[in-house]
């Protein structure tokens, strides 16, 4: 039992001791506002990494995500401000438009038998292409819509805020859990990620699966998008570019194989913690380039991985012995 | 078991062709399979027992005939679609998925659930009640693959089953599994057989066709041999239904053992591996052939792959000649002219896309060092050799060697480490899966290779054929070599009471 859940336990001992660590040097560390902040911040990070996860989970990989988000933003900036168009209409409009690119992505993977690297490495170009399509400039967005939900908020003890998109992102999660462990559909991808093979001669319905999945990680990367247009206010082509690559890193930091089949959304959640408690040491350390946030991610996501190979080792010895 | 045919037909093939290209891989073919019927499906490599299963289970698309199921012609489409019709198959290697838990790994795509939400107590307990009919009382909730291939086995039959399989194919099942082991999933073929299941049963081993089954159909080249039920089907007869041809007396036959003296070619001394194998001697000298026998686990493998170097001892001292030697890498072994065929084949073995001759001659070459390539001619030439001296049965040597049946395969395997002339050669599960016509060729190439001074290491799970060639067999049991037997003591009876610990 414990050495099932060992490398999100492992990633929750990290996360633990770097915030005792934290704590130890800035007291402040303790305030609500601190955390309030970290989960605001990484927001949009945590709900496409829910996705990302799924994604992994599967033995699949999705480049895309960070495009969709700048896109979601683009069109977002330039339907809203440009052509006047009702917000929570194009927040609708967004998400159907990205479920549908996800889904197209998950049909040619399944369809051709294309590696999903491939396919949606295509997708990330093709989104970031369109995003210059709409416009070039960084639009930014002043609808009242925008001003009234960024005002939602829990005051928390202590002068923190649980800030709007800080509870999105965590009720992503929640759905996330109960998608991944608690449905026919978190059993299939788990199914596809051990063994495709196998799990097509069970009877797994691999075709519908592999295109769902690429359809949840797409919409929530629309949903992380239009996070991070409430987080700046503004609709960007260049933005989110390497965010793929950051969520990538939580999602295995966060205890995921990366060959697929092992690992937990909860284990996601801490991963993005992580990151963001290096960011936010850096922030108050004052004095450190915020390129050491890239530094110590590197760094732990060689531990992690160096980490499951080992820990893949060991458990094929005792099997065999 | 005139029981069995009084029971209404189940399963009825009338000939079943298929053909790939160049290969009539099965020429009009009738089986009968009836309910509460246990039916060895038996014949060499290359006889088409795989090719019917797989055009059973709608793997392959048949070019002619019927197949009927309770009267009704069916036609599946995938392994799905076989496994909604009736038709559950069992593989060797177990088709579950590893990472998922047992209880989801049976009720996957089934599960019990409500408002969307799949309750998992509920599908544990109904896990835990259908195991607990085949007698395996485990934690559902773990991983599969935290459980030995026999419990993995066992729980893909239960999976067969509970789908409503009226007709279960288990395609050799039995071979990676140990006597006890057997045992209990022979226990349960008998029960599922009561229940009225129709057990397709397709294997190597002949004891356990006599253990088990009460029909068996014997296919050669493709073509129906017969079908008999087993009360009238000698093992003599059997064999030569096979094989066509009556070598079945010759197939195991016994040399004298000699004694052979000397100073040991090769020899280990407190050789060993923390939790991997505990330290063993092991002497063989030139001329002479050393069987390890033992249950699978029990180290016999380990052995082979410590003393050629694959994993390295942190204990003890090899000596060639004499002298200390290190064998810390498979080069240093095959520097010291050390050669090993590795028991699977398909992985550790051959190179499947690659020609007869370029497997054959990979170790040489690798042994020369690739920037100095042996010429094309020379090439030939030793392909050429290997090929006319150990009967390799292929058109040509640029034939992928993947193409080639199991034993064709182990022989060319064989010739890879013979072309680099070794001194000392390891061959681990020679004769695993391939027919009984190539087990008898290989033997008696053992024999012939011994006789021309080459020193043997031998390790095999039929315990009749080591028995046979040994001069010395050593025991392994639990990760440790227990005991050896020479001499007269050398018999498969003496064997087997040694792994049973008697």
């Amino acid at each position: 039992m414990i050495r099932r859940h060992l490398p999100v336990l492992i990633t929750l001992a990290v996360f633990i001791v770097g915030y005792l660590i934290c704590l130890a040097q800035f007291p402040s560390f303790a305030s609500t506002r601190v955390i309030g902040n970290l989960l605001t911040d990484n927001a949009f990070l945590g709900i496409v990494a829910v996705g990302m996860t799924f994604v992994i989970l599967s033995g699949g990989i999705d480049l895309s995500v960070g495009s969709v988000i700048a896109f979601t933003g683009v069109f977002l900036a330039v339907t809203i401000e440009k052509y006047g168009l009702n917000p929570y209409l194009a927040f609708v409009l967004i998400l159907g438009i990205a479920a549908l690119f996800g889904s197209g992505m998950g049909f040619l993977i399944h369809t051709f038998q294309i590696p999903a690297f491939i396919v949606t490495l295509a997708g990330m170009f093709l989104a970031r292409g369109l995003c210059f399509v709409l416009t070039t400039d960084s639009i930014p967005i002043n609808a009242p819509a925008y001003g009234q939900i960024t005002d939602i908020a829990f005051r928390l003890p202590g002068g923190g805020r649980l800030t709007f998109i800080a509870m999105v992102m965590l009720i992503t999660f929640a759905i996330g859990i109960v998608l991944a462990h608690f449905t026919r559909f978190g059993a299939n991808v788990y199914a596809l990620g051990g063994n495709r093979t196998s799990a097509e001669l069970m009877g797994v319905p691999v075709r519908k699966t592999t295109i769902r999945i690429y359809m949840l990680s797409s919409f929530l990367a629309a949903l992380a998008g239009i996070v991070f247009s409430f987080y700046t206010s503004a609709g960007y082509s260049l933005a989110a570019t390497g965010v793929e690559l950051d969520t990538i890193a939580a999602v295995v930091i966060g205890g995921t194989l990366l060959t697929g089949g092992y690992g937990t959304i909860i284990g996601t959640l801490v991963g993005v913690l992580i990151q963001g408690l290096i960011q936010t040491y850096i922030t108050f350390e004052g004095t450190l380039s915020s390129w050491w946030t890239k530094i110590a991610i590197g760094a732990l996501l060689f531990a992690f991985i160096v980490l499951q190979r080992g820990l893949s080792a060991a458990s094929l010895r005792t099997r065999s012995a | 078991m005139p029981a069995a045919t009084e029971q209404p037909q189940l399963l009825e093939i009338r000939g079943l062709t298929k053909g790939f290209p160049g290969v009539q891989a099965l020429d009009h073919v009738d089986f009968t399979l009836h309910a509460g019927e246990i039916h060895g499906l038996l014949g060499e490599n290359g006889a088409g027992k795989s090719t019917l299963i797989k055009v059973l289970t709608g793997v392959f698309k048949r070019d002619a005939g019927t197949i009927r199921l309770d009267g009704q012609d069916i036609n599946a489409r995938d392994p799905a679609d076989a496994l909604s019709l009736g038709i559950g198959t069992v593989y060797q290697e177990v088709n579950l998925l590893p990472n998922l838990s047992v209880a989801e790994n049976l009720f996957i795509g089934r599960q019990p659930h409500r408002f969307g939400l799949v309750r998992t107590g509920e599908m544990r307990r109904l896990s835990e009640e259908l195991l607990t009919g085949y007698g395996l009382d485990i934690d559902v909730a773990n991983p599969l693959s935290t459980y030995s291939v026999a419990v993995q086995q066992i729980v893909a039959i239960a999976r067969a089953v509970d789908l409503s399989a009226k007709v279960l194919v288990l395609d050799e099942p039995t071979a990676s599994l140990d006597a006890h082991e057997v045992e209990t999933l022979f226990k349960i073929l008998r029960d599922l057989k009561s229940r009225g299941i129709g057990i397709v049963f397709v294997t190597h081993f002949l004891d356990q066709v006599y253990a088990v089954c009460d029909r068996i159909t014997v296919l050669r080249n493709g073509r129906l041999v017969g079908s008999r039920p087993i009360s009238q089907l000698p093992r003599i007869e059997l064999v030569s239904m096979m094989l066509g041809r009556e070598l079945a007396a010759e197939a195991l036959h016994r040399n004298q053992r000699k004694a052979v003296t000397g100073e040991p070619l090769v020899a280990f001394k407190d050789y060993g591996k923390r939790r991997l194998l505990e330290p063993f001697d092991l002497a063989v000298r030139a001329g002479e052939v050393v069987g390890l026998a033992g249950l699978l686990g029990s180290g016999r493998t380990e052995t082979a792959k410590l003393v050629f170097g694959i994993e390295r001892a942190d204990s003890g001292q090899a000596f060639v000649d004499g002298k200390p030697v290190r064998i810390a890498t498979p080069r240093d072994a095959a520097r010291l002219r050390f050669g090993f065929t590795p028991e699977d084949r398909k992985t550790e073995g051959i190179v499947a896309e690659l020609s007869v001759r370029e497997n054959i001659i990979l170790a040489l070459q690798a042994q020369r060092g690739w920037l100095r390539l042996l010429p094309r001619r020379r090439q030939e030439e030793i392909a050429d050799r290997f090929i006319k001296l150990l009967d390799i049965r292929t058109p040509d040597a640029e034939k992928p060697i993947g193409l080639l049946s199991g034993g064709n395969q182990q022989k060319a395997l064989l010739a890879r480490w013979l072309a680099t002339e070794p001194r000392f050669l390891i061959l681990d599960e020679p004769t695993r899966g391939i027919d009984v016509g190539a087990h008898a060729e290989i033997i008696r190439l053992i024999e012939r290779l011994c006789e021309e001074g080459l020193a043997l290491l031998v390790i095999s799970s039929e315990l009749e054929e080591i028995a046979s060639y040994s001069d010395r067999v050593v025991v392994l049991r639990d990760r440790r070599h227990v005991r050896e037997l020479s001499g007269s003591e050398v018999s498969a009876d003496t064997i087997m009471t040694t792994i049973a610990g008697h």
